[in-house]
């Protein structure tokens, strides 16, 4: 047997054996860098175990447990690493030692106990992705690189920034992690609240590029969507007693529910009322109100995610527009406007009570709103009240409004919308 | 991406209910794909003798009931998986704890989308 592969062999083999990093990377970062206690290190010796299966394993074959394999393969690079370095005896032994120790998984209480570990391994690398001390892009580019084995290139092609940039944030950010001396590892429970809200926002961040482009033609890029939606029910797994987590998974799930009914033939944006409900996902809005009563089975109150799912979910148990409950989506916002009390969260809660007690209720609160610095370049304020102005009758100022929020969009798509809007009056 | 995984077990109808050790060991596949966040829905199905064929010809259907004797290969079930690839898809199915002569077809979900027609 000749034993040459031939280019096409390789490049099977290639994108099988990226499949695999996908599923794997997170554990064997994570579990790398339980051992180096550094990121960047751990990364690295992850990528370059990555490259010892991309030589190997055309030839041998994926392993049984492919993770199992990388995860070796790291370990023993690191204590070469760690020998060559000479660093501190007691490091290099102590790895020596866990490498001897390391059984093979025999069932049972030590499957729990594995499970446990790479539970905290993996929990560990995301609180470390998310961490407060870097910047929300460079969590987000991190936490898509380790935590969700994306590439440099997918990564730069969902944010639309060049692949040197997403590449730099990405070193950029694990040396701050280093210099800031992050501890790695689930934080500590009085530490938890906040830095789960991190981790959470950066989720959310990360799932709304995905739902709407703020720029450019494109409106949706929903494999980064998915992409959020896996890293989110990941973390509910590893953190089931989080109302939050599940609060955001729904959430997440039931705006995903409806990718593809918000874009209509011309590829411009449908609004939730307008949509073909027909083309709402319902399996995902199923797994959407699963994960809300996950959440209230939890008790206590919904925080902000929870609450916004609560919202989603009004909209989603409506078979028509005609039939959304209104008066229970105002009841929800002003819970949610007390814990979130944002001007957007506002402007929301006005739309909700201009449909549940007519634009002049809504239209003073809005006016209310005019005033508010934050909304002072945001599209959607004249927007809404070029909305509740129609209905007033009052066209012409209706029309004023559409004009002025087209100027504060730079979307293509949503300035079409307006300007047919425009036309329209 | 949205792929089903079609479960056809070689299984002759008698052994259809699974042992607890297979029940056992499909749960933690089922719980890795959970885990994993890339489980969208399962369903197992009843045997086959409790079920009917429904076959057509010239435009009339004629119904059988199960077993189906003839059949060489029988559904046992289905995953939907979340996955960014095909390979992806086939990796995750490579890893069922499948008993000897199961076989599972990996079949990627037309979207919405992908049914293009005049709106």
């Amino acid at each position: 047997m000749a034993g040459e592969l031939t280019g096409a062999d390789r490049r099977d083999a290639g994108r099988a054996i990226d499949a695999v990093w996908r599923i794997e990377s997170a554990r064997v970062i994570g579990g790398l860098a339980r051992l180096v206690h550094d990121i960047g290190w751990a990364e690295d010796l992850a990528q370059d175990a990555l490259v010892a299966a991309l030589e190997q394993w055309p030839r041998s074959g994926i392993p049984d447990n492919p993770g199992a394999w990388l995860m070796a393969t790291g370990k023993h690079r690191a204590i070469d690493q760690l020998r060559r370095r000479q660093m501190a005896e007691r490091r290099h032994e102590q790895l020596g030692r866990d490498q001897e120790r390391d059984p093979a998984p025999a069932g049972g209480d030590l499957d729990a106990q594995l499970d446990d570990q790479i539970g905290d391994d993996l929990l560990g690398l995301l609180f470390a992705t998310c961490h407060p001390v870097l910047s929300p892009s460079a969590r987000a580019a991190l936490t898509l690189r380790l935590f969700g084995g994306l590439s440099t290139a997918e990564i730069a092609r969902a944010f639309l920034v060049s692949e040197a940039t997403v590449a730099q944030r990405v070193v950029r950010a694990t040396r701050a992690l280093a210099e800031a001396r992050v501890p790695l590892g689930v934080p500590a429970p009085d530490e938890l609240g906040p830095r789960l809200a991190s981790v959470l926002e950066v989720i959310y961040l990360i799932f709304n590029e995905g739902y709407a482009a703020t720029t450019g033609e494109n409106w949706m890029r929903p494999a980064l969507g998915e992409d959020a939606l896996r890293v989110g029910r990941i973390v509910a797994e590893l953190l089931p007693g989080e109302a939050e987590v599940h609060g955001l998974v729904a959430l997440m799930e039931i705006q995903q529910s409806r990718a593809r009914a918000r874009q209509g033939p011309a590829g411009e944006p449908v609004l939730l009322l307008d949509q073909d409900r027909s083309r709402w996902d319902r399996r995902l809005i199923a797994r959407g109100l699963a994960a809300l009563a996950r959440a209230e089975r939890l008790g206590g109150m919904l925080g902000p995610y929870g609450l916004q799912a609560e919202i989603a979910a009004c909209h989603a148990r409506a078979v028509t527009a005609e039939q959304t409950d209104w008066i229970r989506i105002v009841a929800l916002y002003d819970a949610l406007v007390q814990l979130s009390p944002s001007p957007v969260v506002a402007l929301n809660r006005a739309v909700a009570v201009s449909m549940a007690f007519g634009p002049h209720a809504a239209l003073e609160l809005v006016d209310a709103l005019s005033a508010e610095p934050l909304l002072a370049a945001y599209h959607l304020l004249p927007s809404v009240r070029a909305d509740l102005l129609t209905r007033l009758g009052r066209t012409a100022e209706a029309r004023d409004e559409l004009v002025r929020a087209a100027s504060l969009t730079q979307n293509a798509s949503e300035q079409r919308l307006l300007a047919q809007r425009a036309e329209r009056l | 991406m949205r792929f089903m995984m079609i479960m056809m077990p070689n299984v002759p109808e008698e052994d259809w209910a699974p042992t607890p050790e297979a029940i056992a060991a499909m749960s933690k596949y089922n719980d890795e794909l959970t885990k994993a966040g890339v489980l969208l829905g399962l369903d197992g199905l009843q045997p086959p003798a409790t079920g009917a064929r429904v076959s057509f010809s010239g435009g009339t259907p004629t119904v059988t009931d199960g077993p189906f004797t003839e059949a060489k290969e029988m559904i046992g079930g289905y995953w939907l998986i979340q996955a960014r690839s095909r390979e992806e898809a086939v990796e995750w199915a490579t890893r069922c704890p499948a008993a000897d002569g199961d076989v599972i077809e990996v079949r990627q979900v037309y979207e919405l989308s992908d049914y293009a027609g005049p709106e």
